[in-house]
């Protein structure tokens, strides 16, 4: 390898990791929370069978899986201001990460839900406990249970899927590294290293993931 | 006369399935309710406990008259406070241990301290035979076992009745024996039972009255001893008949 493009490599990797810490990760973080609190909705008005909210929610999960991501970026982030909606980019970005995934999230967690049996829900009521204590003391942490892997996964997912922020002018890792190719046209050095660094960050979290796996609660089970 | 019952009716999908029950029970009573698979047996003790919603029906409890079919909210949940329900399949909370499958009511519904819940989950776990086992989560534990820890869990709201719902019929053979002897305990104490089952040997010796049903129907009940000595009806007599050719 020659000098300079060593040279490109070391200047670049703090910058792009700097930008994956301060930006990425926070991006992932937050979009993340806001799926995972949009999915525990919509899968419990669904659970419950609520009238109306459930057919809303039906309608707001085939929209979002029906349409790709970038086009959501695009229209929030392009579209929305004729309208007079004018969002920032990041906050932009945390929104549409957020309702995207959380529509495949609430999949998830309907699943989940719906394998706890009813008769926990019916051993619940008999013991005097109502709806809203069954549902968070017994059927919530099962559900959760079930779950994690699959919203771990969920949130690798997400962590990449935020490198889509950089078309709608977010600045964070990838757009870092796409600014840093404009002056040096190194493209396969740093799409490389940068890629890299989204192979260390998502390595990092399945780690997380078998480690909460691990860690959560069996109940007793012998769960692999 | 502590709960009385009347004419109660169920239909699933257009289906007749519980076709006018009456039944009275007094304090200290140990009713078994017999019958062949598909007579309603499980659908009306479901009702009395509104896990399935009658579609007509009275019940009067202590006193008080309950619509089986529009009951408010609040007077499902002051008949299920007086009420414990056992399962065919435990349904213990999987994700409760032993102790806090017992305490889960007391201190979430009941609003009890959790010092004193556990003190008198211990004791009921005493009754049962299993308060060795306070820290076991259910899949841990055996069907026998699970089925006691359920009974206790009833046990500890102090219930006037308790409703079992075929509680032995998912066991294997060799754990019905110890879920019965707990079942009789509770009956020697003048606890008031209700209980569905295909064990004749309790129905005869540790019930004190039988409710015979079919097809929807009560075909016949009384005395559980007249019931067994001198069944009054061609099908009550061809039941017995069955379960007892069924055994040789």
């Amino acid at each position: 390898m020659n000098e300079r493009l060593w040279n490109i490599l070391v200047d670049s990797f703090p910058k792009l990791l700097r930008y994956g810490v301060e930006v990425t990760i926070p991006l992932t973080i937050l979009s993340f929370l806001l799926a995972l609190l949009i999915a525990l909705i919509v899968a419990l008005i669904q659970y419950a069978n609520v009238k109306v909210l459930r057919q809303i929610c039906r309608f707001y999960i085939w929209i979002i899986r029906g349409t790709p991501l970038l086009v959501q970026l695009y229209l929030v982030f392009y579209g929305l201001p004729s309208v007079g909606v004018v969002l920032d980019a990041f906050p932009a970005a945390v929104l549409v990460l957020g309702f995207n995934e959380g529509a495949y999230m609430a999949e998830t967690m309907r699943g989940a839900l719906e394998s706890v049996s009813r008769g926990q829900l019916e051993a619940g009521y008999c013991v005097g406990m109502n709806y809203l204590q069954i549902m968070l003391h017994v059927v919530l942490p099962q559900a959760f249970r079930t779950a994690f892997p699959a919203l771990g996964n969920s949130m690798i997912a997400m962590l990449k899927e935020t490198s889509m922020a950089a078309t709608i002018t977010v600045m964070e890792m990838f757009r870092q590294a796409q600014v840093i190719n404009g002056r040096v046209y190194e493209s396969l050095a740093l799409y490389g290293e940068v890629a890299l660094i989204y192979l260390l960050f998502c390595t990092i979290l399945s780690w997380v993931q078998r480690l909460g796996e691990k860690r959560l609660a069996t109940y007793g089970g012998a769960r692999s | 006369m502590m709960l009385n019952i009347k004419n109660v009716h169920k239909q699933f999908n257009g289906v007749d399935v519980l076709k006018g029950i009456d039944l009275t029970v007094d304090k200290g009573d140990v009713v078994a309710i017999l019958g062949p698979s598909g007579s309603g047996k499980t659908t009306f003790l479901r009702c009395l406990n509104f896990l399935e919603k009658a579609d007509q029906g009275e019940m009067v409890f202590d006193g008080e008259r309950f619509d089986l079919h529009s009951a408010s909210r609040a007077d499902i949940a002051r008949v299920r406070k007086k009420t414990a329900f056992v399962f065919q399949n435990y349904n213990l909370f999987l994700n409760k241990t032993v102790l806090q499958n017992v305490t889960l009511g007391l201190t979430v519904a009941g609003k009890m301290k959790k010092a004193q819940a556990n003190e008198i989950a211990v004791q009921a776990l005493e009754r049962v035979g299993m308060a060795n086992k306070l820290s076991s989560y259910p899949a841990q534990l055996s069907g026998g076992q699970q089925q006691r820890v359920a009974i206790a869990r009833g046990l500890v709201s102090n219930p006037e009745i308790i409703y079992f719902d075929e509680p032995t019929s998912a066991l294997d053979p060799e754990l019905i024996g110890e879920v019965l002897a707990v079942m009789r305990q509770l009956a020697e104490e003048g606890m008031t039972m209700l209980v569905v089952t295909h064990e004749m040997d309790f129905a005869r010796h540790v019930s004190s009255k039988v409710l015979f049903m079919a097809d929807g129907y009560v075909v016949e009940s009384g005395p559980s001893e007249a019931f067994f000595a001198n069944p009054q009806q061609e099908r009550s007599r061809d039941f017995i008949k069955s379960i007892l050719e069924a055994r040789k």
